[in-house]
């Protein structure tokens, strides 16, 4: 695999959030409005090239039995930096994502990339790889979240857009419309692949490698209880 | 008693970390399919959100925001205490209580990064609660995410036997249909206040 692919199979192919469904949580709650979805993205793109620059260069050190608390401490170390520059820098982008910005710590997509990809490649490959999921990932939020503002809002990025701004559709700025939206984001991309990507996919605990059981997950634990 | 009741609800009903705040989605996609899984899941986020919240107040307003101000190691110290203490209970409960540990184990290391937890304890810092209201909030927060799981696993056991068009076979039909639950939450959102005479 090039370099190339390697960056652009983040963008589409692989797409942390509509084809490998991970960070589910700050896609629902942040894409109400375009500007703080793009902070958001830029902010877990930073944190993800550098934990997976981290963790690529650690993978030799860090013994495999503690890796999970490990991969933690160093993600939260990142965004515990990207937290104070951002609250130097944009306050008010600060304010706007509250919580979630911390809660990038437990964003399955970086503990997923440092379990899937980074422990096992070199640090400039795994750089490549943290940003081109972080732009799958932005590129996903920023969609999602013009759709909702634009409809549901009728602004774009907070300016007023004629026409929509008259007739907006209040509830997808809503949670109920937060999920409908992902729902119907998840079945436009299953359509244009014509379900190569995730038709019947399982979504177990396996999407979500936070769980720090990767790999042992995928509906097995039942089976070995 | 009855803020303590008030305190319980808005956490369980009107802030409803899965359904209004976003809170804690993965499990609640993955681990809803079959009744038992979701009841077993719900309870070990239960436990562990008080147990969480009991943990990192003291924590938090005695060692970091004391003399010298660390509060801004609050997301690494926070996440590590939660992933130690998730592991400790688990080997005590090993040891100790093995039906419990039966019951709850396969879930425990699962919700060590759910940001269900995380977002529970940070909130109640954020919002300057005092410990009881803190632990009384952890507690609606678990008991909102075992009604949401509950609910959703009946909603998606009747999902299972419908057939949707082809691309929105799987996930994108369970979103929708949480989407329809989500929107049952919003009915309560004046109850409650009318209730308690806001």
């Amino acid at each position: 695999m090039t370099k190339l692919q390697n960056l652009l199979k983040g963008l589409i192919k692989e797409n942390p959030v509509l084809v490998l469904v991970l960070g589910t949580c700050p896609t629902l709650a942040i894409s109400t409005s375009v500007t703080a979805a793009f902070g958001m993205g830029i902010a877990a793109t930073v944190v993800l090239i550098l934990s997976n620059m981290a963790i690529s260069a650690l993978r030799k050190v860090i013994p495999d039995t503690v890796r999970i608390p490990c991969y933690i401490t160093v993600i939260a170390g990142f965004v515990t930096i990207v937290e104070l520059v951002m609250e130097a820098y944009t306050y008010e982008l600060y304010q706007s994502l509250g919580v979630y910005l911390a809660l990038i710590v437990v964003n399955c997509i970086i503990l997923g990339r440092a379990e899937m990809y980074a422990n096992k490649h070199g640090v400039v490959d795994s750089a490549i790889d943290g940003l081109g999921m972080g732009l799958g990932f932005t590129l996903a939020l920023c969609a999602m979240a013009t759709i909702r503002e634009i409809l549901g809002a009728g602004t774009f990025c907070g300016m007023p857009i004629p026409w929509f701004n008259d007739n907006p559709i209040g509830i997808l700025t809503m949670a109920p419309g937060g999920f409908f939206v992902f729902g119907c984001m998840i079945a436009l991309v299953n359509k244009i692949t014509k379900g190569k990507a995730i038709t019947k996919k399982e979504f177990g605990c396996a999407a979500c490698p936070g769980c720090g059981k990767v790999g042992s997950c995928s509906g097995k634990e039942e089976a070995a209880k | 008693m009855k803020t303590v009741l008030f305190v319980i609800l808005t956490a369980a009903i009107t802030n409803n970390y899965v359904l209004v705040k976003f809170l804690g989605i993965c499990p609640f996609l993955g681990v809803s399919k079959k009744l038992d899984q979701a009841t077993g899941m719900s309870i070990a986020v239960i436990f562990v959100e008080v147990l969480a919240t009991a943990v990192t107040w003291p924590i938090y307003h005695l060692l970091l925001a004391g003399k010298v101000d660390f509060t801004y190691m609050e997301t690494v110290v926070f996440i590590l205490v939660i992933a130690a203490l998730v592991q400790l209970v688990e080997i005590v409960l090993k040891r100790y209580i093995p039906s419990l540990h039966k019951a709850l184990g396969v879930y425990l290391p699962l919700i060590t990064t759910n940001c269900g937890v995380l977002g529970v304890t940070m909130n109640n810092i954020s919002d300057g609660l005092n410990y009881g209201d803190s632990l009384l909030t952890a507690l609606g927060c678990g008991l909102g995410f075992f009604m949401a799981m509950v609910i959703f696993s009946g909603v998606r056991s009747r999902v299972e036997d419908a057939e949707p068009p082809k691309s929105f076979e799987g996930l994108p039909i369970t979103l929708v249909s949480a989407s329809i639950v989500s929107l049952s939450f919003f009915g309560f959102s004046g109850v409650l206040d009318r209730l308690f005479g806001g």
